[in-house]
């Protein structure tokens, strides 16, 4: 499902970010993507998300090739993909039903059932009576939660989340994986960079780990389910 | 094609919650744009009067043949004759008679008139010719003066060169004033755009982010554009058609004054359909150009 090969990607001032990295996800995986601050995850995040282009090698999701995407093409990608950012990008003029629902405004959803499918996205994150309330109202954690429902609300087969639990307390932390992990069991790819050791002790996923822009061999290869024991 | 109304629906919903959210702007907005569109509409609309009255006024566009004062009731047959065959317009006789008794009744003439020992007046035609063109005009009065037994053809074609030239040069001036509003509202457009763009920044990343494309984000800016456009252009509907109302009665009493009739035409409803897509359109434009450059700076 996700193909990565030979990617490097180098910024015109000369830094190398990614050196020949090479991954394969399949459908239904659920990732860990690590490694210190400036190893490269923020970088291959942009990458996966075509937020940014590879200065060489392929990213190929379901099937299409990321770096010979036409620039037109690339809102039709990101609408297959669910990105979560790091500083979650929620808008606080707007409430929370309004952000989950921009998405599907975008997609050009029926106005009259986009209500209901944003409601059931967030009763999914945990936020069923939160809906009119503005994001700045919700703690660190329901912030998150928020924008995990506003990734999700198109029923994107792909998740892709930039250290989602930064900023976070343990606790908050915990319950944003197990958001994360019940979506993985019904079927859905979940990509999630971060250097949280505690949320990466709490479940068992596969591991990519990132050390200076080159892929480091894989601390664990993913169990059945992807779940820790 | 549902998808697209609804988005399209979407994008005019928006853009008309932007227009109403901030109504001391948009009032202002439509105010400027309003009397931008006004000037170059007031001038059209006085360089039409201008050429409804010169139509209208008699000697302006006529052209008067007197013949010779021996000339009999034969002649006189014979030039209703050669008129016939140019039809050069519509044309009527006045006998030298009836040019006489008019010529009596003006006022201190009847004593003067009197004192004459026969009528000194020829008879004449009054043509008043189908094409106005100053040089139709000079064509027309060298053929009539080339007809036997014609004293005299006259045309004031100074006059009327003067005026045709007056009423190009005035044309010239509402279409050089029409270039230059029209690119003053292109500028108020895209500066209002450029503002929302900025003032819009991070809604405007994270749906670009989420999947929006171009045309998503620039539809209700196309919108807004458009309908403060063609707002603009019914503000200046509707002052240019306050003006030409107070203006109405006043020059209604010069004419009559001067001893004529006229009353000053206002935009009729055509024209305010126009003039309101004419906002639109270029309002339309003004933001299509800012959206495209200011968007390109988002990504």
């Amino acid at each position: 499902m996700i193909t990565a090969n030979a990617v490097t990607k180098r910024y015109p001032e000369g830094h190398e970010a990614l050196k020949n990295v090479s991954f394969e996800i399949t459908a239904g995986e659920m990732v860990f993507l690590t490694g210190h601050s400036g190893a490269g995850k923020s970088t291959l995040f942009k990458l996966l998300a075509a937020i940014e282009r590879p200065t060489s090698g392929s990213i190929v999701i379901n099937g299409q090739n990321l770096a010979a995407l036409r620039k037109s093409a690339i809102p039709y990608l990101r609408r297959k993909l669910g990105l979560i950012f790091q500083d979650q990008k929620l808008l606080f003029d707007r409430s929370v039903l309004d952000n989950v629902l921009l998405p599907l405004s975008i997609v050009g959803h029926p106005v009259k059932d986009a209500p209901r499918r944003a409601q059931a996205a967030l009763a999914k994150v945990g936020l069923p009576n939160r809906a009119k309330a503005f994001p700045i109202t919700l703690s660190g954690g329901e912030q998150q939660r928020l924008a995990i429902a506003r990734a999700v609300v198109n029923r994107p087969a792909i998740i892709l989340a930039d250290e989602p639990t930064a900023n976070l307390d343990a606790a908050s932390a915990i319950e944003i994986i197990d958001i994360f992990r019940a979506f993985q069991q019904v079927g859905v790819t979940v990509v999630i960079a971060t250097h949280d050791p505690l949320i990466m002790a709490r479940v068992n996923p596969r591991i990519l780990r990132l050390d200076q822009g080159q892929m480091s061999e894989p601390a664990s290869t993913p169990s059945a389910d992807g779940v820790a024991p | 094609m549902t998808t697209w109304l609804v988005q399209h629906l979407t994008a005019l919903r928006d853009a008309l919650r932007r227009l109403l959210g901030a109504p001391l702007n948009t009032l202002l907005s439509l105010l400027v744009i309003g009397v931008a569109l006004t000037l170059p509409t007031a001038g059209w609309l006085a360089i039409e009067n201008l050429r409804a009255v010169t139509g209208d006024t008699p000697g302006v566009q006529q052209i008067s043949i007197f013949l010779a004062l021996e000339a009999g009731p034969p002649e006189v047959a014979r030039i209703e004759s050669l008129l016939q065959q140019a039809s050069p317009g519509s044309w009527h006789y006045v006998p030298r008679d009836q040019a006489l008794k008019r010529l009596r009744e003006s006022a201190g003439m009847a004593e003067i008139i009197g004192s004459l020992p026969k009528n000194p007046l020829p008879d004449a035609f009054v043509v008043t010719p189908a094409d106005a063109q100053p040089e139709s005009l000079e064509l027309l009065a060298k053929t009539f003066a080339s007809w036997p037994k014609v004293a005299h053809v006259q045309l004031d074609s100074a006059w009327v060169k003067r005026l045709d030239a007056l009423l190009r040069l005035g044309k010239l001036i509402v279409v050089l004033l029409a270039v230059l509003f029209s690119g003053a509202l292109v500028a108020i457009t895209f500066n209002t755009i450029r503002l929302q763009i900025l003032a819009q920044a991070a809604e405007i990343e994270v749906a670009k982010l989420i999947g929006a494309t171009d045309s998503y984000i620039q539809r209700p800016l196309h919108y807004f554009g458009m309908l403060q456009g063609a707002l603009g252009g019914l503000c200046a509907a509707a002052l240019v058609s306050t003006g030409s109302h107070l203006l109405t009665p006043p020059v209604a009493e010069l004419a009559r004054l001067y001893g004529g009739s006229f009353t000053l035409q206002g935009l009729a409803g055509n024209d305010i359909v126009a003039l309101t897509a004419i906002g639109g359109g270029l309002g339309w434009l003004g933001a299509k150009i800012s959206a495209l450059i200011h968007l390109r700076r988002i990504s």
